[in-house]
């Protein structure tokens, strides 16, 4: 298990999903969409922003257009009433200030 | 307190909650306790623990029921027996090996239960005599049997015991008061939330396993399961050694730190194996193991809870969990838990005692349902399951650098665990480091600088050795070993 006995073996091993296109990708839009949620939330708002990452996510995991944009509205407007109308934690309203209830 | 309309429905929600969660394979017990938090965060304490005890027993359970038809364990903790119960399956048993799982998993937990409710409160009565000295050896010995337990090489879960106690180092919180690694940034001086790493460790990481897996979609082997509980007290009057010496086990296991549900569950299936009369009918489809291993996982569940109640050093990272929660709730964990306000713990024990009552009517209606629940499309569950994370992060401190925290967590959690090390010293680690200094510094400036007085107190010389004898016993052993010479086999 010593230095020597791993002299003939590559420092790096990769998976198997390395070398296939969708799965990095599906791995970038993971991290990305967090990353996109803490750089754009507080200006664009909560619903804008939770709509466009869940429908991405939905996109690039292979659900159906047809059903990825609706689940993606319909699943952030109940996180948003649970979180906002129930207990009460500022999710940024953003672009959408005007409308805010 | 228990039996409080808002507790006993909270319980049924968090019942159908973990046993989804323990169904759906890729979704962890662990990571069914770091989702709770953010819930649990606005509940009263006792309805919080409900929520927390009830879905981890359901999801323990319910992880064997993917493990026993489609061949994936539900969570980790079923993964020593999925091949037997998979098995078992082919053989056209797999309500056997289904009941099996149900009835002795909830009589594994009743069992634990029963240690917890005796173990706990006369450990606490001894741990009044701690004092700092004592808490110090205590701790430490708590994060050297997580390195040497939980980890294949004891130096990767050294390496990730560091990382874990440098993380912890970050922030205002040490006994000088001095800012530590803050780079002047302000909402760094609070230290590093240890809920948004968990559920970032927990709960990120394995949505990135999900995202990056290759394996195709598995199949359903069974159409119809026949009736669930028929043969069960039959197996029960068969193997009842098993079931004891199981329980047992997981108990003992789950107590140690860091060592939870998942390794339990192999070492009694090992130990079971060991200890048969048939032990080349294990593989092939044999009940025996499902009878041992299913009671160990979850009175290993039951056991956690014996040193961080008693402690407030986890048992698993379940109750490493539960632990922060506890602090927030101001039920700090201790022998003060069980002297100023008892009633907490006995209702702790009561729930406890419901959660695995409630197993055997609840997981029956679980496996009824389980192909829909299965059917449910993952692709559409995991990102949705992101969102959660990002917003219940932010709810517990309005934070986004948490949520940044979060993602760092997961992605480190994942290479480390890509790379076979431990996440479990990492986690001690983290909770612990706190605690270990805290105590070292108390106990020096009590003896004023001089390091001898750590093995003063008989308690506290009695732990020191117990540490010093884990740590240099292995290497000592091997060495010794090498010097005789070799015997031809």
């Amino acid at each position: 298990r010593g230095w020597r006995q791993r002299a003939g073996q590559a420092w790096v091993a990769w998976d198997a999903w390395v070398r296939s296109p969708r799965h990095l990708l599906a791995l970038a839009m993971l991290l990305g969409s967090v990353v996109f949620y803490l750089l754009a939330a507080d200006h664009l708002g909560f619903l804008i922003t939770s709509s466009l990452l869940l429908t991405a996510l939905f996109l690039v995991l292979r659900v159906p257009p047809w059903r990825a944009l609706p689940i993606a509205v319909v699943a952030t407007l109940v996180v948003h009433f649970a979180f906002y109308q129930l207990l009460r934690v500022p999710l940024p309203w953003g672009l959408l200030q005007g409308v805010a209830w | 307190m228990v039996f409080e309309p808002t507790t006993l429905i909270t319980m049924l929600l968090a019942a159908f909650f973990g046993l989804f969660v323990g169904a759906v394979p890729g979704l962890t017990a662990t990571m069914a306790t770091a989702l709770l938090v953010p819930v649990t965060f606005f509940m009263a304490p006792i309805p919080a623990v409900a929520a927390i005890v009830t879905a981890t027993a359901m999801a323990i359970f319910s992880g064997d029921i993917p493990g026993c038809l489609l061949r994936i364990p539900g969570t980790p903790a079923s993964a020593a027996y999925t091949d037997e119960a998979y098995a078992l399956t082919r053989k056209g048993q797999a309500e056997m090996a289904l009941g099996a799982g149900l009835v002795f998993s909830a009589v594994g937990g009743l069992f634990g239960t029963v240690v917890l409710i005796i173990a706990a409160p006369a450990l606490a009565e001894f741990a009044l005599n701690f004092s700092s000295f004592e808490y110090f050896w205590l701790v430490l010995l708590g994060l050297t049997c997580a390195v040497f337990i939980t980890s294949e090489a004891p130096i990767k879960g050294v390496v990730t015991l560091l990382l874990g106690l440098l993380v912890t180092c970050v922030g205002l919180d040490n006994p000088a008061g001095f800012p530590r690694f803050t780079f002047g940034n302000a909402e760094v001086m609070g230290g590093i939330g240890m809920i948004p790493l968990m559920i970032g460790m927990f709960a990120i990481s394995e949505l990135i396993r999900y995202v990056v897996d290759t394996s195709p979609p598995a199949e359903m082997v069974v159409e119809k399961v026949g009736s669930i509980l028929a043969g069960q007290w039959a197996l029960a009057k068969k193997y009842p050694l098993q079931v004891l010496r199981g329980s047992t086990l997981g108990t003992a296991v789950g107590a140690l730190p860091g060592a939870g549900a998942d390794i339990a569950a192999w070492i009694s299936y090992a130990m079971s194996k060991k200890f048969s009369k048939e032990p080349q009918k294990f593989g092939t489809g044999h009940i025996e193991g499902i009878v041992e291993s299913g009671s160990a996982n979850n009175s290993a569940l039951a056991g956690a809870w014996i040193p961080a109640l008693v402690f407030g050093i986890p048992g698993d990272s379940i109750t490493a969990i539960v632990i922060g929660v506890l602090y927030m709730k101001n039920m700090n964990p201790g022998p003060t838990l069980f002297t100023t306000n008892p009633q907490n713990i006995y209702a702790v024990f009561l729930l406890f005692i419901l959660a695995n009552l409630l197993m055997i009517p609840l997981g029956l209606l679980c496996i009824k349902v389980v192909r829909r629940i299965l059917k449910v499309p993952r692709n559409v569950l995991m990102p949705l399951i992101l969102l959660f994370c990002i917003v219940g992060t932010f709810a517990i401190n309005n934070s986004l650098f948490q949520v940044g925290v979060m993602l760092a967590a997961g992605v480190v959690a994942w290479l480390l665990e890509a790379n076979h090390f431990p996440v479990a010293p990492a986690i001690l680690g983290v909770v612990l480091g706190g605690m270990l200094e805290e105590n070292f510094i108390t106990s020096m400036i009590k003896a004023d600088g001089d390091f001898g007085v750590f093995f003063e107190r008989p308690i506290a010389a009695g732990l020191a050795v117990l540490t010093f004898v884990v740590w240099f016993l292995p290497p000592l052993l091997k060495a010794l070993r090498g010097r005789r010479p070799a015997v031809p086999v």
